[in-house]
């Protein structure tokens, strides 16, 4: 399978502070990997290198077949990204930001419609965003993410600040599924069991290094749980 | 031009809905006229006095809506959301330029009135054309500095006093050739006439720094 992530020697440091190191792996188109670690194991900030929006200090990155960051802009519009941040103006409706970010990538407005639908927001599309509780902001910052039905989509636990009936509402988008070829996902995640239910990869890191990289059926949960102590 | 649509329309439609630019800086223009109304102690001013005031007030109103170009950006991950979509980044630049450059004609819709009110010697209104060519040249220029250095200082933990430590300095020819070019506009009775060559020098100025500020904003942005 044509590798959609390929990662050699990855590291990335803030000033001296060095937060990732040595990070090397592959990734399939199609695969999910999940990214489990502690607080501060580099997992955000892989997460943004993926997307584009940082350099990676050493090593080599390939993502969609265009070597980071030199040739970014043809990776650009085919990532998507849920992070921290909803990437969402609180004073703009949910529909107005989705207007927003569908001219950027020149999506058919339909598709707005159709998430917002999928999402659950329809009846609050234009209520402003700085008026919805966590759940819903998330809720639209996940259609935000999957607007431009993006061939590798970054998650950085996604099901944060999410209810069970939400998280399963949402299930098909954070899935990702899609018309047509199946999407592949980088998520991070702090629950083992539940993350390697969805994963096909399982990638730990600790203190910024690969403490585990193997198939997800090859990783137990107890394995995962040893990152954390 | 779909995408400075879409970034312009984004930005109007924040600042209507927040009006955290354009009233503040309307009222620090009136206030500050008024301050000066009263502190220099005398009825009227004319000539270079009148032009300097005037300047100066529109360049710190400026620095307002400066301080807050890229915040929603900043603070609510408008960049990221930006940085990741298929467009040339330059848009950005021209869309938050165009945007200081409106608030700062709406401004000065107020700001000019105002000025002949209080301060004023002459009659502004025999002149209005030509100050509003210069008005129009300098906002243009800087709206230019401001948007191409607001993006940096919005990086910055101390961005309310970068943004103008940066600007201010970059700005001297506009002052300079916008109250020059104002001067004989508010002398006594209008008698003064425009000047060409302080046109041409702000005009200079938009064209060098706005081709600068294109060739520069995409690595500014880079991480």
């Amino acid at each position: 399978m044509t590798p959609v992530i390929e990662l050699s020697g990855l590291g990335r440091a803030y000033g001296d502070r060095a937060v990732l190191r040595g990070v090397t792996l592959t990734v399939a188109a199609g695969q999910t990997l999940v990214v489990f670690g502690p607080n501060g194991a580099g997992k955000s900030t892989l997460l943004r290198i993926l997307a584009t929006l940082l350099r990676p200090t050493t090593g080599t990155v390939r993502v969609l077949g265009s070597t980071l960051p030199g040739e970014a802009w043809k990776a650009r519009g085919r990532i998507g990204l849920l992070g921290h941040e909803p990437l969402l103006y609180r004073e703009l409706s949910a529909r107005q930001n989705l207007r927003y970010h569908a001219r950027l990538h020149q999506v058919d407005p339909a598709r707005i419609e159709q998430l917002l639908d999928a999402v659950g927001l329809a009846r609050r599309a234009d209520d402003p965003v700085s008026t919805y509780s966590r759940g819903m902001v998330q809720r639209a910052a996940v259609a935000r993410a999957v607007l431009h039905d993006p061939e590798l989509l970054l998650l950085d636990e996604p099901r944060a600040n999410l209810d069970p009936a939400a998280t399963e509402h949402l299930e098909p988008l954070l899935r990702g599924e899609r018309g047509g070829p199946p999407r592949t996902r980088v998520i991070t995640s702090h629950d083992p069991a539940g993350g390697l239910a969805e994963a096909d990869l399982a990638l730990g890191l600790k203190g910024g290094r690969t403490a585990l990289f193997a198939p997800a059926g090859d990783v137990t949960a107890a394995e995962i749980g040893e990152l954390y102590r | 031009m779909r995408v400075l649509g879409a970034l312009l329309r984004k930005e109007l439609r924040l600042e209507l809905r927040t009006l955290e630019s354009v009233p503040g800086m309307a009222l620090f223009s009136v206030t500050t006229f008024v301050v000066f109304h009263f502190g220099l102690n005398r009825p009227n001013i004319e000539g270079d006095l009148a032009a300097g005031v005037f300047v100066v007030t529109i360049l710190f109103a400026g620095m307002l809506g400066l301080n807050r170009l890229y915040v929603a950006d900043q603070e609510e991950g408008g960049f990221d959301g930006f940085l990741m979509a298929p467009v040339d980044r330059t848009w950005l630049f021209v869309a938050k330029a165009i945007a200081l450059f409106t608030y700062l004609v709406v401004v000065e819709i107020v700001a000019v009135p105002a000025f002949g009110l209080l301060l004023l010697q002459p009659s502004i209104l025999p002149v209005l054309p030509s100050v509003i060519v210069v008005l129009l040249l300098a906002n243009l220029g800087f709206a230019i500095i401001a948007a191409l250095i607001g993006a940096i200082a919005v990086h910055t933990r101390a961005r309310d006093l970068i943004g103008p430590l940066i600007c201010l300095p970059l700005l001297i020819p506009v002052v300079i050739g916008s109250a020059r070019a104002l001067e004989p506009l508010f002398t006594q009775g209008g008698a003064g006439t425009l000047e060409t060559k302080w046109l041409l020098i702000l005009g200079l100025y938009d064209l060098v720094f706005g081709l600068l500020s294109v060739a520069v904003f995409d690595p500014l942005l880079e991480d």
